[in-house]
């Protein structure tokens, strides 16, 4: 799994949205994700086949629908490459710091 | 309404190596946070991950098993009362060869929500993949603390 592949996954902003999607609801049909997402079901199944293609989406058959699930294990990877071990935790209160004060969590 | 995470990785491995490092407490202690497994693994077998002081860290059971593709557990927190309260959950392991690689999928699913049990999984999945991945690949597992 090249990490080209997941940055350029990431590198769209409609493919971002779609992660949150998942993020906030696990294990959605294309049915369920087109309607949240207002966009035709062909823009949405190419945005979608690109994330499975990275890793970034997991799917599972049930019945005769598919679900697809947020796979966090690449984003995890890219922060092991980058993050040390002992950085993680200053990290961490950094971003739990920007959290409260800007309100929420950064687009 | 139940909820389900799902965790793929692709590991530059066989099939095989991968089960004895899912299976076999001289692997999962280098990468697991330190845990070891105790289990007959068999179908019905108790299955129980210890920590190092001896205490109990999960229990369940063997569900299904099928050496070295498929191995689903029933699955509870034993040492954090507020896991623990959450009951079994499912964790499912699916391996398979994915051209030089192994895919390994794995489910962890309860059937209820705002699970404590499974948003404490959901942080710890990730990092002992990564670390299972550093160990299969290059030897080493990957630095962290013990207790998690």
């Amino acid at each position: 799994m090249s990490m080209d592949a997941v940055f350029k996954a990431l590198a769209d902003a409609t493919r971002r949205q779609l992660l949150d999607r998942l993020f906030a609801r696990n294990g959605q049909t294309l049915g369920a994700l087109c309607k949240e997402m207002e966009m035709t079901r062909q823009a949405v199944t190419k945005h979608l086949a690109l994330l499975e293609a990275a890793n970034l989406v997991a799917t599972q058959k049930r019945g005769r629908e598919k679900l697809h699930y947020l796979n966090p294990v690449p984003i995890n990877e890219i922060a092991e490459r980058w993050i040390g071990k002992y950085e993680r935790h200053r990290v961490r209160a950094l971003a739990d710091l920007k959290k409260n004060l800007e309100g929420k969590s950064d687009g | 309404m139940a909820e389900k995470f799902v965790y793929v990785t692709y590991i530059r491995t066989t099939p095989e190596k991968l089960w004895d490092a899912l299976t076999k407490s001289e692997f999962t202690r280098a990468y697991w946070f330190g845990v070891t497994p105790d289990c007959e693994w068999k179908v019905g077998s108790p299955w129980k991950l210890m920590f190092q002081d001896g205490r109990v860290a999960d229990s369940g059971e063997v569900l299904e098993i099928d050496p070295p593709r498929r191995l689903v557990l029933k699955w509870r927190n034993e040492f954090m009362p507020e896991m623990k309260a959450d009951g079994y959950s499912r964790c499912t392991f699916d391996i398979e060869q994915a051209g030089e690689a192994v895919k390994l999928t794995i489910f962890h699913e309860i059937d209820k929500t705002g699970s404590k049990f499974i948003a404490g999984v959901s942080e710890g999945w990730p990092k002992i993949l990564a670390s299972l991945k550093s160990l299969l690949e290059t030897g080493k597992a990957l630095e962290r603390p013990k207790s998690l």
